[in-house]
């Protein structure tokens, strides 16, 4: 080993010792390849440094994460959540393991779906982070399929065999006939288990309640067995719900930092209070689980927020918050900040396994908004790729628009099509509440494989032909 | 929109009767589908619009093409000066947002050699950033100022410096160019991030009193100028209305409002839409 350094971490390879400033340090660059992280000036400098970053981290004892925070204690209120809820008793199974060893012991068969339920609470993000940096994509795949979340509202969620998708009918001016056209064309296309979520174009509290005003409506008339979400920010919502509209779940972007919320306007405490708004209306009928949470690599670096630590690590500390309040839905927006975050297919594809390994490796009922920009280095084949990985990792909802096209947010996801394209090639269901509604509505045939009508269902055709008689 | 025109013909494919609510939405609903997947027709046209917009990201600016628009054009009449920023190319642009924002060292020393050479007193600065969409450019930035520069009259001067073009730049690059020729305020006019059915779309930033590193909270923007979205005239319109407004108050950004138009959308005390009602 090398004489009197002030680097805390040394490997030898060969002749050679690298070493490392401290436990961030090593983290980044211990991190796959991305363009956020070079941004940032986090980045191993050669490939060499990256393997030798991971083997050093391989050989760290996971109980090093307990004693040394990644951000300072005192200073951001994400740390001491994750350090005052951290429990003993679920983390002794694998407190005498190193990462390397965790990553092993993930993959044995001693990781049953019932003891990754008993070490979760015990599994800090840094640790979850750590291990996913030295796990192949297979990996990452294989362990997430085996950690079951289930929640539920006024369907259950994330049931093994099942894939939920949130029906996205956005309009650039919020209009209400062309939201309305965008939710019948899910519906109809099996769509809308997971959640009906708009993202509003006009952002304020009297757009918020008219929009779920509108969606509250549509789910009572057809009594669908779904939810509804305005995706405005905590304090608009919870204005709402003062107002008196009939709020179904509460949504907020969120990050792995407290300086990264601060930007995004909220703490802790304004979730706590929006989320005991929500329960009060008791609106669910199946459970209670009444959040949304929206995350996504970049954004602490995005904000200036991020310590020196790597966008991943960031990433997976926000899941520390979303399972704080115990979310119906948590979902990563991979490819949407852009190519100087993810640069291209294979980086936003492995982005989106990590994160939704972390995700459910910490008890989080993690979605994925696949996705990408016309800038980045994406397309719809890449799409495809990561779309069918995360369905066989048992990702628990996906996005589903018209067309794959966001006509609002400009940018492309998951359509309505891709669902039925992944519930066919791999077997995957809907919500089981929602399945039966489809049959008793007569959008699915009962045929197996998922089969829809080619008629229109009674119900919705004389929607259409109230439309089709004014006017056309 | 007309009902999709192939209804017939192709047994394959299943065709959504709704397809005529394409007049409420640009949304693209009602696709049909073969089997349960998008049918080929529908499928091409999508790739098409990726295509076009993927273009639009890295085509390069014709600089050259541009300079001569400018001094063609009777309303303008004005060279044009090409600076480049410290992107060299467009990966490395897209990957370092922060090298978009600062003038290589070149395009500096070209525009401290010609600060040095002039009196003047510049009001207005303008600079023309390729940015996301070189198309953006092409296709609007000539008609726009020449309905901007008509906005100007006698009692509405603006002693405007030399307009300048850059390759690779982010808007925070006006910052730059303004300050090393000491103009008060800063026009940029920018290719913006295409969307799948806007390839072309131009936005607009004004800064008063610019230095490097201002944030975005001292802009002003109007976005998609495009000959489907905001029209030249009323572009220049908001333009002018902002930049007199910015000269009065010596500020920009949140403390200055665009109120020329109310953007609010109107909020219907009824909630009526086809799917319920009846």
């Amino acid at each position: 080993m090398t004489q009197q350094s002030k680097n805390e971490y040394h490997h030898r390879v060969g002749t050679r010792t690298f070493e490392f400033k401290n436990l961030a340090e090593l983290m980044a660059k211990a991190t796959p390849a991305r363009s956020g992280d070079r941004l940032a000036g986090v980045a191993a400098a050669t490939a060499e440094e990256r393997v030798v970053a991971q083997m050093a981290l391989s050989e760290l004892p996971l109980k090093t994460f307990l004693e040394k925070p990644l951000v300072p204690y005192e200073a951001d209120e994400v740390t001491r959540l994750i350090i005052d809820e951290h429990d003993t008793l679920g983390f002794k199974p694998i407190a005498h393991l190193t990462v390397g060893d965790f990553r092993d012991w993930l993959l044995s068969d001693l990781a049953t779906p019932e003891s990754l339920i008993q070490i979760r609470s015990g599994v800090t993000p840094e640790m979850a982070a750590a291990v996913s940096k030295i796990m192949r994509n297979q990996d990452l795949i294989l362990v997430a399929k085996k950690c079951q979340v289930t929640t539920a509202f006024r369907n259950t969620i994330g049931l093994p065999g099942h894939l939920s998708t949130r029906l996205q009918p956005n309009h650039p001016t919020d209009d209400l006939s062309g939201i309305a056209a965008s939710i019948l064309d899910g519906l109809l296309y099996a769509n809308g288990d997971a959640v009906i979520g708009i993202n509003p174009a006009t952002d304020n509290v009297a757009q918020a309640c008219r929009l779920i005003k509108m969606m509250d409506e549509i789910i009572r008339h057809y009594e669908i067995p779904t939810q509804s979400c305005v995706l405005t920010h905590v304090t608009n919502t919870l204005e709402a719900i003062e107002l008196g509209a009939p709020v179904d779940l509460v949504f907020q972007s969120i990050g792995g930092t407290e300086a990264t919320n601060t930007s995004f306007g909220f703490n802790l405490a304004n979730l706590a209070e929006a989320q005991a708004a929500a329960l009060s209306l008791n609106r669910g009928s199946v459970g209670s689980n009444v959040m949304y949470f929206e995350t996504g690599q970049g954004s602490s670096l995005s904000s200036n927020a991020n310590h020196g630590l790597d966008q991943q690590t960031c990433e997976a500390r926000a899941y520390a918050v979303a399972r704080k309040f115990s979310p119906l839905l948590v979902n990563t927006v991979v490819g949407f900040i852009g190519p100087e975050y993810l640069y291209d297919g294979k980086e936003i594809i492995r982005a989106g396994l990590e994160d939704h390994f972390c995700g459910k490796l910490l008890g989080i009922p993690m979605g994925c908004d696949v996705c990408y920009t016309n800038h980045a280095a994406a397309d719809q084949n890449d799409m495809d790729n990561l779309l069918t990985l995360l369905s066989v990792a048992g990702c628990t909802f996906i996005m589903g628009i018209p067309g794959s096209d966001d006509i609002m947010l400009n940018y492309q996801t998951t359509s309505f099509h891709d669902a039925l394209y992944v519930r066919r090639v791999l077997g995957l269901d809907p919500a089981p509440e929602f399945a039966l509604w489809l049959e008793k509505m007569e959008i699915f045939s009962g045929d197996h494989p998922y089969t829809l009508n080619r008629q229109v269902p009674h119900s919705f055709q004389s929607s259409l032909n109230r439309i089709e008689g004014n006017g056309r | 929109m007309t009902d999709s025109d192939d209804s017939t013909g192709n047994l394959s494919v299943d065709q959504n009767s709704w397809f005529f609510l394409r007049r409420l939405t640009d949304a693209r609903i009602g696709l049909g589908r073969a089997g349960v997947s998008i049918p080929t027709k529908h499928l091409l046209e999508f790739q098409l619009a990726h295509a076009k917009a993927q273009d639009a990201v890295h085509k390069p600016l014709d600089t050259a093409l541009l300079q001569k628009q400018l001094t063609d054009e009777p309303s303008i009449t004005q060279a044009a000066l090409s600076l480049h920023s410290r992107a060299t190319d467009r990966a490395e642009y897209l990957q370092r947002p922060d090298y978009g924002r600062l003038l290589n060292d070149q395009s500096a020393a070209l525009l401290d050699t010609h600060r040095n050479s002039v009196e003047d007193e510049w009001d207005l600065s303008i600079v023309i950033v390729d940015g996301l969409s070189s198309l953006a450019i092409e296709k609007n930035a000539v008609t726009f100022l020449t309905a901007l520069y008509q906005t100007f009259s006698s009692y509405s001067q603006w002693n405007i410096a030399p307009l300048t073009i850059v390759e690779q730049g982010r808007v925070a690059i006006g910052d730059d160019i303004a300050t090393r020729l000491k103009a008060r305020c800063v026009l940029i006019l920018i290719g913006e991030r295409p969307g799948l059915s806007s390839p072309d779309s131009m936005g607009l930033y004004l800064t008063w009193n610019p230095e490097v590193g201002v944030t975005d909270a001292y802009r002003n923007c109007i976005s998609n100028i495009r000959p489907a979205g905001l029209s030249y005239q009323e572009a220049a319109r908001r333009c002018h209305f902002l930049l007199e407004e910015a000269r009065r108050k010596k500020l920009s950004g949140v403390q200055l409002k665009d109120r020329t138009t109310d953007d609010s959308v109107m909020i219907d005390s009824s909630g009526d839409n086809f799917l319920i009602g009846g």
